[in-house]
């Protein structure tokens, strides 16, 4: 599993790092997603792939 | 329980609930005929960013799409874009669309969203503007580019943040509300009034607690509104942003009950096949019962995950949808974010930071309980309180410990 993400469009709404705290994290000052491991292990796919779904800015994708 | 999973299932409204709808039941293993009926001819694409980076100019079109066109192309949809549904026949299980055509279902999701709400007799009237659609953001961009004086009708969301970004943009603009205070809805007087502070700070006049009777017009075109104490505010151009109304009259005597949207039960079902997603739908508190519907991007793409697993579940397995709504508003350089519901509050209180320091945690308190978190350019830390936003955890104890 191979994770892309658009920072750019990031509006720091931190509903990946609820679904996935293990994968994901905000920046302090203002929010942006910090993608803690690109290459997350198989067990944590199902948080990542609810992450992507309830992103609201539809910035992260998930490759096989 | 198999012989109840449908065999055809279609998604009124494709939006970003009707498409959170398609792709969790993709996602969760259905893969049988899968219709999206959509009125606009776009592929779904984001609303939020409308009255933000697309009205500024920050970003094209193309950056709202939500998903690429292959994206689309391999949830495997019977895509249906351009037509409206115009009515549903729940007896033979059948939507009909506007350009004629019929969609048979097992499950139908009904995602039509809102529509922006209008002063009467302004609809098509030139300099007039509302802000729900791509069209309508593109249209009042085109407009904001010859720097008019704007008026602003509704200090709610839109209008506020339409008001920063005109005023980023080099154009006059007088907010108008009904509200004692900008945002007064959804923040309260307290946080309200610091927002009015920022915004006049920024150059926009604002007039509080008064509702507009009409908008004035000479030679066809809006010049001004006139407000219900008498006065009137010139402009070059004016936007409503006073809220919006539920897309149901194609359900009319459909046998689904309608009220304030469409009325759910706690699981988002709606009887007779069909289930509600997005602002659209209504339903009761999984704890008090109270009715809600929420408005919010955040709350369409979670619903319309929860009813893909409640169809495909079925009844005896369908759950009720809980969630805590989270909303957030981009206005100059403040980044509001709110979790839980600010309505009927009765205090509060800010738990870190402050106005001063540009930025704060506040809570929202009813009868003791935390209702609400609201940030403003504090991300990380206003996610600390989430947890005690769902549990209603008792504000003292709360605030105490922050």
């Amino acid at each position: 599993m191979k994770i892309s993400i658009d920072f750019d469009k990031c509006c720091g709404a931190g509903q990946c790092v609820l679904a996935a705290p293990e994968v994901f994290d905000q920046r302090d000052e203002d929010g942006v997603v910090v993608l803690l491991d690109p290459n997350p292990p198989s067990e944590q796919e199902e948080n990542v792939r609810q992450a992507a779904a309830v992103c609201p800015a539809a910035v992260i994708k998930v490759e096989q | 329980m198999t012989a109840r999973r449908p065999s055809r299932i279609a998604v009124v409204g494709a939006s970003a609930a009707g498409l959170s709808t398609v792709e969790g039941l993709r996602r969760q293993g259905y893969a049988g005929p899968l219709t999206l009926i959509g009125e606009e001819e776009h592929l779904p694409y984001d609303r939020p960013p409308l009255s933000k980076q697309l009205l500024s100019g920050a970003w094209d079109t193309a950056r709202l799409q939500l998903r690429s066109a292959d994206d689309i192309e391999a949830l495997g949809l019977d895509l249906r874009l351009g037509s409206p549904a115009v009515a549903l026949d729940t007896r033979r299980q059948e939507v009909a669309l506007a350009d004629g055509s019929r969609v048979g279902y097992d499950a139908l999701v009904v995602a039509t969203g809102m529509r922006a709400r209008r002063l009467p007799g302004t609809e098509g009237v030139p300099g007039v503007h509302v802000l729900r659609t791509l069209e309508d953001a593109l249209a009042l961009r085109e407009a904001l580019a010859a720097k008019p004086h704007l008026v602003v009708v509704g200090g709610g969301f839109i209008g506020a943040e339409a008001a920063a970004v005109a005023r980023g943009l080099g154009c006059g603009v007088t907010l108008v509300t009904d509200t004692a205070q900008p945002m007064g809805d959804a923040l309260g007087d307290e946080l309200g009034a610091m927002l009015r502070a920022v915004h006049t700070e920024n150059g926009v006049r604002i007039a509080t607690g008064v509702l507009v009777d009409q908008v004035i017009t000479d030679g066809g075109r809006a010049r001004g509104v006139r407000l219900a104490d008498g006065r009137i505010l010139a402009a070059d151009a004016v936007l409503v942003g006073i809220g919006a109304q539920p897309n149901v009259e194609w359900l009319a005597g459909s046998g689904i009950p309608i009220g304030n949207g469409v009325q759910c039960d706690a699981t988002l079902y709606a009887g007779s096949g069909v289930w509600a997603v997005g602002d659209v739908a209504c339903w009761p508190h999984p704890r008090t019962g109270e009715p809600l519907r929420i408005e919010h991007r955040t709350n369409a793409a979670e619903q319309g995950l929860a009813v893909a697993r409640n169809i495909l579940a079925g009844p005896e397995l369908a759950t009720p949808f809980d969630s805590v709504p989270y909303v957030w508003s981009d206005q100059y350089d403040l980044k509001i974010q709110i979790y839980g519901r600010t309505r009927g509050a009765d205090e509060v209180r800010i738990v870190q930071g402050s106005f001063d320091d540009g930025k704060l945690v506040a809570l929202y308190g009813k009868n003791g309980r935390v209702c609400a978190a609201v940030g403003i350019n504090m991300m990380r830390a206003l996610r600390g309180y989430r947890a005690q936003v769902a549990q209603a955890a008792v504000l003292d104890e709360v605030e105490n410990a922050a």
